[in-house]
């Protein structure tokens, strides 16, 4: 019986892994192609592994493409900051005051989240225009925020809805108020939920091009997302060179989820825990 | 919205799946039980809603007010910075509606979208399925196949860009192997659409691999043994019961899929920029095309375009936030 339940699952396990090698195949395809010597780039047949690594697209990565990496990264770290010091207020409203209203606004915001990106590009565009915000940073870093801050303050709202009405009971008996009880017990408890939403904000800020190609594509400091796109345009087509910056690009990505995946969950089930 | 796209689009991936059966965007918090807020509180919630609000006001209420505006006024380059441009009601929206362009994009959304999303489903139906026997190395398996919605979509867009090239792409070279002449990929009419779409489907397949995943697992086991001993196959269980009991979980999945989708963007800008000669248009890319792609830029029709796109994403989101309250409801 045993021995009969153990082939089909290591046949299982088998077919796993060759439909994983199959999806992830583009990604192996970016690793191989960055590690490509340039005379080979376009060799029929095309090297399927490494087998003549080079370093030559990673070398260009550290000329050309360090200031736009930094401008990622402030950008980044921009958004976060503004998406929770906007959202877990308001989460805590929603989930803990409950203001008559406060359904509505979540209603908003869950149809916020379904607005197409470009549409908000192109009023960003007309509004930055005539505010002089156009390529720049803090301009990038205020739309780059528009795709995490109703996200946001729905997953803090969940999160903090779920934080025991006596832990708060306590807070107001020993005499502190709203504001002090939010910042002093409700945010230390809801660290999780803090670093799921910094996590998904820079993210997403990180990933972001379509607001960065319309709001500063002629700005001194670009994201990475637009030097890559800069390079594919350039016709040089230095292909493992925009391979190397596009693996660089996703690091930030795979290494933040692999780090913080734990807090993700924890935060999630947190979250859930309320439901 | 994400960059959306799915993702980006990806909005809220993660805080999901792990919920169960009720998944997607269970964020929003439950009516509050009994109690009423007082005056007081009432006040306080507000004080502590306030930055939000005028975030709302400022940074969607606002840019979506000027791309209204936009769309009813007859702009130009010189109208736009200093203002002045005249009204012209819906001349715009008329314009648009009589531009030969209309027909095609209405159809590449059309078909994108759907082509996209029936594919993305039902692989992703398939692999949840799969991805519920519990094999070795299930679990890590199941999480590399998130790499893909989790890689920013330019990179994606890239890396596809490569792979489909017509002269030395590996997609292109496997086909010659099998003996199957090149197509040219990105740049001939007749494929870019397919494309596009190919790579949309790959970057999708996560998302529903884990909402639908995450809805297996709220099925209770004793159905399945139930089902077992009545002699059910394979197939049959899926069909009689996983099928069934899952419709919730994937009517939500297809709608988000289906509101995600509409709005995909970036893919597309940057394999084809929706061409060649719009072959790969859809109302995302044309908006922007108008608006920004062109040395003459048409903000207006840009808007109009645009407008009737959330027109649409709106309608859908619509349903699907009626649809998850129903089944909030009927727990």
């Amino acid at each position: 019986m045993r021995n009969s339940r153990l082939r089909p699952a290591r046949w299982k396990t088998a077919v796993g892994l060759v439909l994983t090698a199959l999806m992830l195949f583009p990604v192996y395809w970016m690793i191989n192609e960055s590690l490509t010597r340039d005379r080979d780039m376009r060799k029929t047949p095309p090297n399927w592994f490494p087998i003549h690594g080079t370093l030559e697209g990673y070398r260009a990565v550290l000329n050309q493409q360090l200031p736009y990496l930094g401008t990622s990264l402030f950008i980044g770290l921009g958004t976060v900051a503004l998406t929770v010091a906007v959202a877990a207020p308001a989460g805590f409203a929603l989930g803990k005051l409950r203001p008559r209203g406060g359904g509505f606004l979540s209603f908003l915001l869950l149809m916020a989240q379904m607005i197409p990106g470009i549409i908000m590009a192109m009023g960003f565009y007309a509004v930055y225009l005539n505010l002089g915000l156009l390529n720049g940073v803090p301009g990038l870093i205020l739309a780059d925020s528009t795709i995490a801050v109703p996200f946001g303050t729905l997953v803090f709202a969940a999160f903090m809805s779920g934080i025991p009405e006596e832990l708060l009971q306590a807070a107001k008996t020993d005499g502190a108020g709203q504001l002090r009880t939010f910042w002093s017990i409700v945010l230390p408890v809801s660290r999780n939920a803090v670093v799921t939403v910094s996590l998904f904000a820079f993210l997403w800020a990180w990933s972001d091009f379509m607001f960065a190609n319309t709001l500063d594509s002629g700005g001194s400091a670009q994201p990475i997302t637009l030097g890559i796109y800069h390079y594919i345009g350039n016709n040089n087509q230095q292909w493992n060179a925009i391979m190397a910056t596009a693996v660089v690009a996703s690091v930030p990505a795979t290494v933040l989820l692999v780090i913080a995946q734990r807090y993700v969950s924890a935060g999630v089930t947190a979250g859930a825990v309320k439901d | 919205m994400n960059p959306t796209t799915q993702a980006r689009a990806r909005t809220a991936l993660f805080a999901r799946p792990v919920r169960g059966a009720r998944g997607a965007a269970d964020t929003a918090p439950r009516r509050a039980p009994a109690h009423r807020p007082g005056a007081r509180a009432n006040w306080a919630g507000w004080a502590f809603l306030a930055p939000v609000t005028i975030y709302l006001v400022a940074f969607y209420a606002y840019p979506m007010y000027r791309n209204v505006e936009l769309s009813l006024r007859h702009y130009t380059v010189r109208s736009f910075v200093h203002g002045g441009a005249p009204f012209t009601g819906l001349d715009n929206y008329r314009k648009v509606l009589d531009d030969p362009a209309f027909g095609p994009a209405l159809t590449h959304t059309l078909v994108f979208t759907g082509v996209s999303l029936l594919c993305q489903f039902w692989i992703g139906m398939g692999l949840a399925v799969f991805f519920t026997r519990n094999f070795r190395l299930s679990a890590t398996l199941r999480a590399l196949f998130l790499v893909p919605w989790l890689l920013p979509l330019i990179v994606s867009a890239s890396t596809w860009s490569w792979m489909l090239n017509s002269d030395s792409g590996i997609v292109n070279h496997v086909l010659h192997g099998l003996g199957i002449a090149p197509v040219d990929w990105l740049t001939s009419p007749t494929w870019a659409l397919a494309s596009v779409t190919i790579a949309n489907i790959w970057i999708g397949i996560p998302f529903n691999l884990v909402m639908l995943h995450s809805g297996m697992q709220a099925i209770p086991s004793d159905i399945y043994e139930a089902a077992e001993l009545d002699g059910a196959t394979a197939w049959q269980r899926f069909w009689k019961v996983t099928f069934p009991l899952l419709r919730p979980v994937a009517a939500i999945t297809l709608l988000l899929g289906l509101v995600y989708t509409l709005k995909v963007f970036d893919i597309i800008w940057i394999m084809t920029k929706g061409g060649p000669a719009g072959a790969s248009a859809t109302f995302a890319t044309w908006s922007y095309q108008l608006g920004f792609g062109n040395l003459l830029p048409e903000f207006g029709p840009g808007a109009a375009v645009g407008n009737l796109l959330v027109v649409m994403a709106l309608a859908f989101g619509l349903i699907y936030v009626r649809v998850q309250r129903k089944q909030r409801e009927a727990l």
